[in-house]
């Protein structure tokens, strides 16, 4: 296993550990990246809206990074001017970051149960205005790699360390903008940046394949001059080995195209890209969280 | 706009962007938390200069606006004071999604720089002039929205600009322009303050930018014709100075705006709307009224477009009749 760093994890200044612990065997992660599912679907049924099947495709690799020793950050000093940032420009994906954020501590996880409700910091779309770990105001797709862009450039001016990185969805690479900044990090060697792309081949109306068919995308990243690589997004070890062989890279930005299952974890919405942007009924999170048990 | 200079014997200034690009460079090496983003036309906004002296606190976000204010967004996330330059017309039409969504919305502090904003950019034509921004950048929450007259209401304008935190949109132009204030104390810019110019009774002409030189020259003209105008120069769209309008709204009975802008959401809306809320009063507007311009030499634009201190007269002498009748 190429990864667990014990260094990284921590924040120095405070000493305070991340998260809920340092490093993790690959039987820890699993098993909290199980706890995150519950936890994503039950708050979305619970709000009776939501996209649960897009974030099912991104928390294995959200485990990873926040679980799994990489992302350096104090929930309690979300400010922290050297903490690593992770931007979630797939909005929609909001409950899988509120999971990890709720498994790390920025706030209380009964706050899940406030989901989508007026006043709860837990918006239908992250508001980093109103909750702390939330690094961007995202939901309008295709904004995010830019804003990534300029914490990378932001941590080369003041010569601090910290990394970003941004996850996008499949479907938000058709935007012009994500384009846009994919040239300009390789023009200027922001290799203190990481783009996730949570390739779960489905996006709202249909499959990504049969909107617009953009493939291989692999291929494309790499001739933007973009270091590149290719993995399965729920194999944990694999994106251990992905997020670590990233920080290696020198003097370029790292796209990992993570290959993932929308509904990740649940028969019967993997088996049906339609449930994009509909919560499980009563009767099916029961069922989703036994399959979950097993 | 040299020729208009001439047939009313003003003295001319720098163009407005001149102004912005000068300061932009003084203030740059003061506060090492200023970075500029431009959108590869730095040597017509002016940010080449800033971009001389600071190479590391300069990027060049290339023909893309969106992307250049998602990084403006990110820099002032982590604690930048990002300022993004572009053509009016490109970096609010453009990028419109991304100061909402990027900059507005969470309240980042970004100043949004324009340039060549308006008609009086002449022989580009309508592609490159912008006419909507004022509109649009007034729509977004939480925005100031500041367009200054001349050379020295710049300088200041820009410094207000940099001292204030929260995002700002700054409208410049591309000719020069008549020159309005003596000095920058002469200015005394303030966010959010009108500036009365000329002081009268029976009418109150409103304008910005370049078209606060055309409003000086036409209450001289009404002067001559008996007719007392006071003269606001609201540099600040907003947050506007609604005390400055209720104050000509009660005193002097009626109000014209003046605009290099379409008459749509700009600030003759944002005025009429003050003056709706404080103390209504008859009004009129001079403006680029709901329509595109054209190419031509920026005086004939303005002449064409109705945008001349004759305009503005007409407008005045327009309202008094209707006042009368009324």
């Amino acid at each position: 296993m190429a990864t667990t760093a014990t260094s990284a994890g921590v924040a120095p200044e405070s000493g305070a550990p991340v998260g809920t612990g340092g490093t993790r065997s690959i039987e820890e992660l699993e098993a909290i990246a199980r706890r995150l599912r519950e936890d994503i679907v039950r708050m979305t049924t619970k709000a009776g809206s939501g996209h649960p099947s897009s974030s099912l495709s991104a928390i294995d690799v959200m485990t990873v990074l926040y679980f799994g020793g990489f992302l350096r950050h104090d929930p309690k000093r979300p400010d922290w001017p050297d903490r690593d940032r992770f931007i979630l420009s797939k909005g929609h994906a909001a409950p899988a970051l509120y999971a990890v954020l709720g498994e790390s501590d920025y706030f209380p996880r009964t706050l899940f149960d406030t989901l989508r409700r007026i006043g709860s910091p837990l918006e239908g779309h992250p508001n980093m205005r109103r909750l702390p770990g939330v690094e961007a105001s995202t939901g309008s797709l295709g904004q995010g790699l830019s804003i990534g862009l300029g914490h990378a450039l932001a941590a080369r001016i003041d010569g601090r360390g910290y990394r970003t990185y941004v996850m996008t969805g499949d479907g938000e690479m058709e935007e012009g903008q994500v384009w846009e900044a994919l040239m300009a990090a390789a023009q200027f060697r922001t290799a203190n940046l990481t783009l996730i792309v949570d390739h779960n081949k489905a996006q709202q109306s249909n499959l990504v394949e049969r909107v617009l068919d953009y493939r291989p995308l692999a291929e494309k990243l790499r001739v933007f001059h973009w270091h590149v690589e290719e993995i399965d997004g729920h194999d944990l070890r694999a994106i251990q080995s992905a997020l670590s062989r990233a920080q290696e890279v020198g003097g370029r930005p790292q796209a990992i195209v993570a290959h993932t299952v929308k509904g990740k974890g649940i028969s019967f919405v993997e088996a049906d890209w339609s449930y994009h942007g509909k919560p499980l009924a009563e009767d099916e999170l029961a069922r989703a969280l036994e399959e979950l048990k097993n | 706009m040299v020729a208009l200079a001439e047939k009313y014997e003003i003295k001319l200034g720098k163009a407005t962007r001149d102004a912005f690009g000068e300061a932009l460079r003084e203030l740059g090496g003061q506060d090492e938390r200023i970075v500029v983003v431009d959108g590869d036309v730095n040597n017509s906004t002016r940010t080449e200069w800033f971009a001389a002296d600071n190479p590391d606190r300069f990027f060049n976000a290339g023909i893309a606006e969106s992307n250049m204010i998602g990084i403006a967004g990110g820099l002032a996330a982590s604690g930048k004071i990002p300022v993004v330059s572009s053509f009016a017309c490109f970096i609010l039409c453009n990028g419109f999604d991304q100061l909402r969504m990027s900059v507005a919305f969470p309240h980042l502090n970004v100043k949004v720089v324009g340039t060549h904003a308006g008609i009086s950019i002449g022989e580009d034509g309508p592609s490159q002039m912008a006419i909507e921004d004022v509109a649009l950048a007034c729509a977004l929450p939480g925005f100031t929205v500041v367009v200054p007259a001349d050379e020295a209401a710049t300088r200041a304008a820009v410094r207000a600009m940099m001292e204030h935190h929260g995002p700002v949109y700054l409208r410049v132009g591309r000719p020069k322009v008549p020159v309005v204030y003596r000095s920058e104390a002469d200015a005394g810019f303030e966010i959010g303050k009108a500036n009365r110019l000329r002081d009268g009774r029976d009418v109150t002409i409103v304008a910005n930018g370049l078209m606060v030189s055309a409003a000086l020259q036409a209450h001289d003209a009404l002067a001559e014709r008996g007719i007392s105008a006071r003269v606001l120069d609201v540099a600040t769209v907003k947050p506007l100075d609604e005390a400055a309008i209720e104050a000509a709204a009660r005193e002097t009975g009626g109000i014209v705006v003046v605009e290099e802008h379409l008459a749509y959401g700009g600030l003759g809306s944002v005025v009429a709307m003050a003056a709706a809320r404080r103390h209504a009063c008859p009004m009129a507007f001079v403006n680029i009224d709901d329509t595109y311009a054209e190419s031509g030499t920026p005086e004939a634009l303005m002449e064409k477009y109705g945008l001349t201190s004759d305009d503005i007269v007409r407008a005045v002498e327009g309202l008094a009749g209707a006042r009368k009748r009324g």
